[in-house]
């Protein structure tokens, strides 16, 4: 859906326009930034009781494969976001109730899409950023191999060439030429 | 480099001609798909300059609004749920008074309600329900209702992952666009009023 980002409606503005957006781009960035702080204000939620060694284990093991949406460079386990709190105690309710990682992320992603996985899902528009970096180590590799190989071409060549440091080799070449020259 | 070119090409011809021109097309080569690498690059580049990483498409576009009873702010003891908006579109507008960029945001949102273009419900999310109404009583309550979400629960049915966010659902029930960010008079006028003036003007029977 085109309108879903508003960035696209902004490649096309003026660029004295666009200079204004990135200017209130940062101001909104900067109010979001004092909103992560104002979260502090926020209700909180009474502490649950510590869980069980096995389901803390679990829940390390499926919380450091999500991502923390309000901080982004943070997997669910480390952030110390709100939201991060919330999604922490609906994995652990999920967890006890018996649900598996792969029911977890599909709850997830369900809500707040592939972005919420560290490990994008590999599908046909993923292919290249899954596959792309060998499909350009293979173009480089073949590359390389076709300059090595140009290159090993010219090493060769010379030795049976005419050369000012080897007269004798020089002249065996002209004789060859010559002797080829009479035979035809 | 293509300077050298003519002058190679005289001194070696008539007889190296066509390993000139071969040559000469492994230049071309050489320095236009370099070219056209870097060109695509600056192309993909200049493009996320101006994308905003915050923002994170939502997946529940064009899925129906997750359902939901939640108390109502000024009456605890009402629920209120989504479906009780079937056959209007509405726009639901997560806030909280703790949330800086609501405030940023709010005189938009009273002026959308003086116009009475389009019922807009206020999503109260994890707040103090004393404290909101006092922010209400300060800015003005743009809100034919707010619910008050406490431990967040809902929100994360929603996909929700910051204030303020606005979602905009058909009569039908379904999201059809989420903007995430305060709202301005351009989000306002270019993208949220034209998508609910459409979706309004959509036979409700469809």
């Amino acid at each position: 859906m085109s309108r879903s980002s508003q960035a696209n409606s902004r490649t096309g503005a003026h660029f004295g326009a666009k200079v204004a957006q990135t200017a209130r781009g940062m101001a909104s960035l900067i109010l979001v930034l004092m909103l992560s702080t104002a979260a502090v204000a926020q209700v909180q939620q009474p502490e649950l009781p510590p869980p069980t060694p096995e389901i803390a284990k679990r829940l390390k093991s499926i919380e450091s494969e999500l991502r923390c949406l309000v901080c982004q460079n943070q997997t669910l386990a480390e952030s110390p976001a709100g939201l991060a709190g919330d999604l922490r105690r609906e994995v652990r309710t999920l967890v006890e109730q018996g649900k598996s990682d792969a029911e977890i992320k599909t709850f997830l992603v369900a809500r707040y899409g592939d972005f919420v996985l560290y490990r994008p899902p590999v599908e046909s528009k993923t292919w290249l950023l899954w596959y792309g970096p060998f499909a350009l180590l293979f173009v480089a590799a073949m590359i390389a191999w076709r300059v090595i190989a140009r290159r090993k071409r010219l090493e060769v060549l010379p030795a049976g060439a005419p050369s000012a440091t080897s007269p004798i080799a020089g002249s065996s070449h002209a004789r060859k030429l010559l002797d080829d020259e009479d035979a035809k | 480099m293509s300077a050298e070119l003519p002058n190679q090409a005289t001194a070696e011809a008539p007889a190296a001609a066509p390993a000139a021109a071969r040559s000469r097309v492994r230049r071309a080569w050489a320095f236009f798909l370099p070219l056209a690498v870097f060109a695509v690059l600056v192309v993909f580049f200049y493009k996320g300059l101006f994308l905003d990483p915050r923002v994170v498409p939502s997946a529940l576009i064009n899925k129906p609004a997750p359902t939901f009873s939640l108390p109502v702010l000024h009456s605890p003891d009402k629920p209120f749920s989504p479906e009780l908006m079937r056959g209007q579109v509405w726009l639901m507008n997560v806030w909280g008074s703790w949330c800086v960029s609501c405030q940023y945001e709010h005189p938009f949102l009273n002026d959308l309600a003086k116009r009475q273009v389009v019922p807009i419900v206020g999503f109260n999310w994890k707040d103090d329900p004393a404290a909101a109404k006092t922010w209400l009583r300060k800015h003005g309550d743009p809100y034919q209702l707010s619910v008050s979400d406490l431990n967040g629960r809902v929100a994360i049915d929603w996909g929700v992952y910051g204030a303020p966010e606005t979602f905009v659902i058909d009569k039908q029930g379904m999201i059809r666009y989420k903007h995430t960010g305060p709202i301005d008079a351009k989000v306002m006028n270019e993208t949220l009023l034209p998508i609910v003036r459409e979706l309004q003007s959509a036979k409700s029977g469809a």
